[in-house]
């Protein structure tokens, strides 16, 4: 038995108090104008994440070691394990990933420290501060009612595993990405409201918060886009999104974030709707703290809520309304002193990006709507119900078709005042080709399907407007090539990140036009078809995993006579918790997946076999993963890393002022920092 | 100037119910079968399969459907419950063996008691269904109508015995 | 487990005869049409043990009987909306994930729907009036205000 535990229990003690002080300090400091308080800031938040790390690394430590005397490593681990999953399995429990989230934020709080030196004092302190009381209530949460370093007395002889759901690749990385974009709005949050505390929302403020946004949200969609993978290969039956609280947790804040995104270039370029940005960055991260109620407290039941304690709940919903109660009061108190900015006609790229607002905040409001009325009907008496896949695609689909739409529109019309004729005469090819691909191309694909011929023009008006826009932005003087060489990084991201919603749009609208799925029996030898590929049951033999023994199934899959491959699909056994898992085995290609899923040994030595043929699946995820891409070259822009450039020379000047000007312990303080 | 003010007092009428759903337990779902008809079955007897026997012959009696199964963990729990409650004689307490084999039932029976008058055996579920029975164990109190007046989801505890299922039944026989 | 393992052994035993009676694998179910219409059905259906699963995918037992439940009553000629109302008179509107339209769901499903309206409704208003307030603010004249837009680009 080692001190490491205690260690970490200790340092999470250090970061709580670090965390009091990065909060405390530099807010009282900016209401004062106390430079020296102000300048705590960055100091109180680089150590907060060094104790934090600490810490993580401690339970990582306890968990690689199999240390059966903390409690989370004994019900969360196993001797068997193999070594990644021993690591995962740090954030597999409930403490774990609380742990994790407030190492992402401390560490989202250094990056802020690093990158945001040529801010403002005041500004940065507060924006320091703000992130400093998220970090308190979450390190406070898990000291009092999470303590992931909590010793068993006495220590169990082996641990019970990790749910062998999680003893996954996907599901080691999901998490992580997942709260870098939950924890990444914090800072987006942040800086709202020290804007709206310090009175100084303008469009500087806009600019700093863009790229932190931006690349929280590209976070937030790899994570949301891995756990979707993760379902449809993990869960056995080749599903994708299924509408669970969960899932509609970290859903939630992605639309919201991504009508931030849109609202922050107006305001960036603009200087308008000012107010309503600041409205949106305090609601993304609220939608992400209301998530991690909901995941957390168990009010809402679900196969991944697993910490029900009431105590927890209650903790995490005070915290929830001093944050967001608290912002959102700050709100109502500053916003009205918010200037209008830059006019804009009613048609206008303003105005479509304010639409396109209004329809991303309405699909966030109805699927928060879905999944709390459970909630609201249980507390209003009126009895239990359930709300599932089938009211979320109803009214979820028809909000989003015309939000695709207007990813075609919108870039193409011009800033101030736009006019329709002279837009639907741009766009008139755009139009036609995507009509005659709508008309034409399901039945090249597999039949004639409207709700296919409607996703494919959508897609398709996407792409071609896409197509169009780069057209007439490379044509005229100085040449082709030049000129689109000329166009910026953030321009190409945003027409990245649109492509990829469309190459969505095409793998959802196939993927359900077209799939194909049996369901049979299986004797050696035996063959059947699906989707044009004939795949022959070989048998059955058996394996043994690290941790698991399995009934692996020998597929082999051939088209037109010609052999493809082999699959194998295996029923896994594992041996610490006795719980059977499928786990199938898919082949992948850019037009379809072959999924093949083991079922039971049935009558006649047979086995149930599970087949399906799902055409152009994985462009879901590739389309998120252009989405998520488009927002890194989007940050890439060359006028971020210049203005930071710029701005940490002009901070540098102000740094010697203020070296000159201060007391020798004060210039100790701005040293450290520069 | 209200119109900043919207978002706090929505988030805040939102707060007050996810303080509400707080105190609930999301896993209960009440039946729609209270104060409706129970329904009607003939099974065949625990201790003698033989025999059946028609719900309809409890009409005039108030009395304890329990649903249970010797795989059921939980029934586990209720069942020093149970077996007091037949000591104190208030109210007979038919069981239903719920998708059990007959031999695991009556080992279960011998090694932690029966209180029951009679079991009933519901092997396929069939009745279970009728009853709307998600979770073993379930009970169920039945009065002289035959109407279901109340519903036990989950092992039966002291406290809900004393405080509701008893007086419940006190007041049903008067 | 044990059981595969031993029909392995079996498998094993019997590979070279297997082999030659390959044919077409047979559906898992007995009447195909009919299962797939239950699936259809039971997608829509919550499980009740194992929470947010549809009773077409679960491996909980009840959700099998129930499966078999909804078979037998479609054999028997019911009705897809019979055999909701059998579901829903013993387990309540739970289990059904898609909520019946009712007073009590008014909200849940005309809701967004309003909500779209009144969004497109203010937003007009809004940008109607900002523009009439920023024309009296800072009124230009049309030659003033092609100069500024000359000035600034399309940018």
């Amino acid at each position: 038995m080692t001190v490491v535990p205690e260690v970490g229990q200790f340092a999470l003690t250090l970061a709580l108090l670090m965390a009091g002080t990065q909060c405390a300090l530099p807010l009282a400091g900016a209401a004062r104008g106390l430079r020296s308080w102000m300048n705590m800031a960055s100091s109180a938040a680089q150590a907060q994440f060094i104790f934090v790390l600490i810490a993580f690394g401690c339970l990582a430590y306890s968990f690689v070691t199999n240390d059966f005397s903390v409690l989370n490593v004994a019900t969360n681990s196993n001797s068997l394990l193999p070594l990644n999953y021993r690591l995962a399995a740090t954030w597999g429990s409930h403490e774990g990933s609380l742990l994790l989230w407030s190492l992402l934020l401390a560490l989202w709080t250094v990056a802020v420290t690093l990158f945001s030196r040529q801010l403002p004092l005041e500004l940065r302190a507060r924006v320091l501060g703000v992130m400093g009381f998220i970090s308190f209530g979450f390190l406070l949460f898990l000291l009092w009612t999470s303590n992931p370093f909590t010793r068993l007395m006495p220590a169990a002889a082996e641990g019970r595993d990790l749910n062998p759901l999680l003893q996954d690749p996907a599901m080691v990385i999901h998490p992580p990405m997942l709260y870098m974009g939950y924890v990444g709005f914090s800072v987006a949050f942040a800086f709202a409201l020290a804007a709206l505390l310090g009175g100084k929302l303008d469009a500087t403020w806009a600019r700093w918060s863009r790229p932190w946004t931006t690349i929280a949200w590209s976070f937030l969609t790899c994570g949301i886009a891995l756990g979707s993978f993760w379902a449809y290969y993990e869960l056995g039956w080749g599903g994708w999104w299924f509408w669970d609280p969960v899932e509609n947790a970290s859903f939630i804040p992605w639309l919201v974030g991504t009508a931030l995104i849109h609202s922050l270039a107006v305001t960036e370029k603009r200087g308008s709707l000012k107010s309503w940005t600041v409205l949106l960055a305090i609601t993304a991260f609220s939608l992400s703290l209301l998530g991690t109620f909901l995941v957390r407290s168990g009010v809402l039941t679900s196969v991944h809520a697993f910490a029900s304690d009431p105590r927890r709940g209650l903790f995490i919903l005070v915290f929830l309304v001093v944050v967001i109660g608290g912002s959102l009061a700050i709100y109502a108190w500053r916003a009205r002193s918010v200037g209008l900015g830059g006019k804009f006609e009613l048609v206008s790229r303003e105005s479509f990006l304010l639409s396109n607002n209004v329809l991303l905040v309405v699909a966030a409001a109805s699927v928060l709507l879905g999944t709390l009325y459970p909630i609201f009907a249980d507390a209003l008496g009126l009895g239990k119900l359930s709300v599932g896949p089938p009211y979320f695609n109803a009214v979820f689909v028809p909000l989003m078709a015309p939000v695709a739409f207007m990813i075609g529109v919108g870039p193409v019309a011009r800033w101030k005042r736009a006019s329709l004729p002279e837009l639907a005469v741009r766009l008139r090819w755009a139009f036609l080709v995507s009509a005659a691909t709508a008309a034409v191309l399901p039945f090249v694909i597999g039949g004639w399907q409207i709700k296919v011929s409607l996703g494919l023009l959508l897609a398709a008006w996407i792409i071609t407007t896409v197509l169009t826009n780069v057209w007439t932005r490379a044509r005229g003087e100085g040449g082709f090539v030049k000129r689109l060489a000329a166009q910026s990084r953030s321009y190409y991201g945003m027409e990245l990140a649109h492509l990829g919603v469309a190459v969505f749009i095409i793998g959802v609208t196939l993927v359900t036009g077209y799939e194909e799925r049996k369901d049979v029996r299986m004797n050696v030898g035996d063959t059947t078809t699906v989707g044009g590929h004939v795949f022959r049951f070989d048998g059955v033999s058996q394996v043994t995993g690290p941790n698991y023994v399995a009934a692996r199934g020998e597929v082999s899959v051939s088209k037109g006579g010609a052999e493809l491959r082999t699959m194998y699909p295996e029923k896994r056994n594992y041996v610490s918790s006795g719980q059977t898992m499928t786990e199938a085995d898919i082949a992948t290609g850019l037009t379809r997946d072959l999924y093949v899923s083991l079922g039971e040994p049935v009558s006649g030595g047979a086995w149930s076999v599970s087949i399906f043929y799902k055409p152009f699946v994985d462009w879901i995820w590739a389309g998120a993963a252009l989405m998520a891409l488009g927002g890194v070259l989007a940050v890439s822009d060359k006028r971020y890393r210049v203005a930071v450039r710029e701005r940490r020379r002009a901070a540098k000047v102000e740094a010697e002022e203020a070296r000159a000007a201060t007391a020798p312990a004060l210039v100790r303080a701005t040293t450290e920092e520069s | 100037m209200t119109k900043f003010l919207l978002p706090l007092i929505l988030f805040l009428a939102l707060a007050v119910f996810l303080f509400i759903g707080l105190s609930r337990d999301p896993s209960e779902i009440p039946s729609p079968l209270l104060d409706k008809p129970a329904p009607a079955f003939n099974l065949p007897q625990l201790a003698d399969p033989q025999r059946s026997f028609k719900s309809e012959e409890m009409r005039g009696k108030v009395w304890l459907l329990n649903v249970w199964a010797s795989w059921c963990e939980a029934c586990r729990d209720e069942h020093p419950v149970l077996l007091e409650l037949a000591r104190s004689r208030v109210v007979p307490i038919y069981g239903l063996n719920y998708k059990d084999e007959r031999r695991d039932a009556l080992n279960w029976l011998e090694e932690f008691g029966d209180p029951y008058t009679m079991i009933l055996v519901d092997a396929d579920g069939r009745v279970g269904i009728d009853y709307g029975v998600y979770g073993v164990p379930e009970t169920f109190v039945i009065d002289r109508n035959g109407v279901i007046r109340y519903k036990q989801i989950g092992p039966v505890t002291e406290e809900a015995l004393k405080n509701r299922i008893i007086p419940l039944v006190k007041e049903l026989q008067k | 487990m044990r059981r595969a393992l031993s029909l392995l052994a079996l498998l094993l035993c019997l590979w070279p005869a297997a082999l030659s009676w390959a044919k077409e694998a047979q559906p898992l179910a007995d009447d195909p049409v009919l299962e797939k219409r239950m699936m259809a059905l039971a997608e829509n259906l919550r499980c009740l043990v194992c929470r947010n699963e549809t009773i077409a995918s679960s491996h909980a037992p009840l959700a099998a009987d129930l499966r078999e439940q909804i078979r037998e009553q479609m054999r028997a000629g019911k009705s897809d909306q019979e055999i909701l109302a059998f579901m829903t008179a013993r387990y309540s509107d739970y289990v059904l994930f898609r909520p019946p339209v009712k007073l009590t769901t008014y909200l849940l499903w005309f809701g967004p729907f309003v909500l779209l309206g009144g969004g497109v409704v203010a937003q007009y208003l809004y940008l109607k009036r900002r523009r009439e307030r920023l024309t009296k603010e800072q009124p230009l004249s049309e030659a003033e205000r092609q100069r500024v837009e000359a000035l600034l680009g399309d940018g």
